[in-house]
């Protein structure tokens, strides 16, 4: 069994799922089979194919967010590797915090912390001082355009895109070698997605991978190294 | 990594012929939060006082590695130690706040008690800790002569919160401790926990019924159901991607706001 190659930073192999649904008389839903990718630094892999194809659903096997079915997926930490399917909770945790960054669609909102604070947290968490922190969540909200005047508020009453805004200066507030981005861009004016896309190639540059989603033509033409297409690996037909 | 702060093994316990918790083990690491989570008779209360001392278990045992490094079954402590314990290194905060607070004693002589207990003399040392953490807690300095039976609910929790946490202890047991509260009043606390637990490295093992309490402040679940833990792991992946039937139908019954 290899290990990872040098530069990889995320290997996918066989990677198989399905739900089994219990209220539903334990019906199986077939996700995906047989998925095998792999990301290099500074490389940016984004899952394409339709919606429902599982492509959210294998970025949240990555992130150790959904039981892996089958297969394995391994994660470079340093000189160790990291395999998700086997790894305990606190494994996970910590790969969280050092590793691996998750960017969702929408941002889940902890009442009574102001949108910077909550993005500070994440610098924070993966070692930055607080002052450091601060001030990256300063810049990462400016870029994004966020009006200085919200930057204390809890985000709970941001529209749709500011929440978004907030989301994604949150995943790229940590230093994470590795970042996972699931439609960040789907709420997002012209502008911001700009801006998004200026974030992914600074952190690409320094060696920072991705494996995303984009349903943006544009983002995904301006980002992407490499497209895999979820559908030569979907089960739903086979249902 | 260091050996578990607290392991429980094959903890159970009967109430009669009914068995309200079989053959539980799982362990907790310093700074972690787990959460047990059930619907009521699920036997998480009974799991949390069998791992807090209240209960006796009829099989099993919980290990405690005390503030010294040495390892030691709850079972084989004397009156003295674990009274200090209790004191000291962890904290009880209740539902129930008469349960954790003297309510006829001043919101300060609720504080400085545990500071008393463990040995601190210096009347000014012991208010000026009480006033600090008041404080933190959010609570009106100029409420620290009034005991709790003045205080709203919110604000007992939080008094008994600061209570325990004054002599810094390394774990804490929660049972529903947002349970009873207005929706505002729980989010306050919730995030003063939150902030609480991070900022000091707590260990907490949170007994509750509400998943979304479970999926703020915990980072593993346990949970139950007829007395035997159906389902464990990271909280997210518990809650986001459920495999028991019984877990699944947990999560499909919230109603989301």
């Amino acid at each position: 069994m290899s290990a990872l190659q040098a530069n990889e930073l995320l290997r996918v192999e066989r990677l198989s799922k399905a739900f089994t649904l219990h209220l539903h008389g334990g019906a199986r839903l077939p996700v995906v089979h047989g998925v095998s990718f792999t990301v290099a630094a500074g490389e940016c892999v984004v899952l394409g194919g339709p919606s429902g194809v599982g492509k959210s659903s294998i970025l949240k096997m990555a992130f150790g967010n959904y039981v892996i079915g089958e297969g394995r997926i391994l994660l470079a930490d340093g000189d160790r590797v990291i395999d998700v399917a086997r790894a305990g909770a606190a494994d996970i945790l910590d790969a969280r915090r050092r590793i691996v960054g998750y960017v969702s669609q929408f941002l889940r909102v902890i009442p009574r912390v102001g949108a910077i604070d909550v993005v500070a947290a994440a610098a924070q968490e993966s070692g930055l001082d607080r002052a450091a922190a601060r001030d990256r969540a300063a810049s990462l909200l400016a870029r994004l355009d966020l009006p200085e005047r919200l930057w204390s508020v809890p985000p709970a009453t941001f529209s749709g895109g500011e929440q978004q805004r907030v989301n994604i200066a949150r995943g790229f507030a940590g230093r994470h070698r590795l970042l996972i981005l699931d439609e960040p861009t789907a709420s997002l004016d012209a502008a911001n997605r700009g801006a998004v896309i200026d974030l992914i190639a600074e952190r690409k540059a320094l060696g920072t991978g991705f494996l995303a989603t984009f349903h943006d033509e544009d983002v995904r033409a301006r980002v992407a190294d490499r497209i895999v297409d979820v559908s030569l690996f979907s089960d739903r037909e086979a249902a | 990594m260091s050996a578990p702060l607290l392991s429980a093994q094959g903890l159970s316990k009967r109430y009669g012929a009914v068995p309200a918790c079989r053959d539980v083990s799982f362990e907790l690491n310093e700074g972690e939060a787990l959460a047990i989570v059930g619907e009521s008779g699920s036997g998480k209360t009974t799991l949390l006082n069998l791992i807090g001392g209240a209960l006796a278990p009829d099989a099993g045992e919980v290990v405690y590695r005390m503030r010294d490094g040495t390892e030691r079954a709850l079972s084989s402590l004397n009156e003295a130690e674990r009274r200090s314990l209790m004191r000291t290194d962890w904290g009880f905060v209740h539902q129930d706040s008469s349960r954790g607070l003297r309510m006829n004693v001043s919101a300060g002589g609720n504080i400085g008690e545990r500071l008393m207990a463990v040995g601190d003399r210096h009347y000014g040392r012991i208010r000026a800790s009480a006033l600090e953490w008041l404080g933190r807690v959010e609570i009106d300095s100029a409420r620290i002569d009034d005991p709790p039976t003045t205080y709203s609910g919110g604000m007992r929790q939080r008094l008994q919160i600061a209570r325990n946490l004054v002599t810094r202890p390394r774990l804490m047991f929660m049972d529903e401790p947002t349970g009873g509260l207005d929706v505002s009043v729980q989010a306050r606390l919730l995030d003063l926990l939150r902030g609480l637990i991070a900022d000091m490295g707590l260990a907490v093992v949170l007994v509750t019924h509400d998943l979304a309490v479970a999926r703020l402040l915990s980072h593993r679940i346990l949970v139950m159901r007829q007395g035997e833990v159906i389902e464990s792991g990271l909280t997210d992946r518990v809650l986001d991607d459920p495999q028991a039937p019984y877990t699944q139908l947990l999560v499909s019954s919230v109603l989301a706001a």
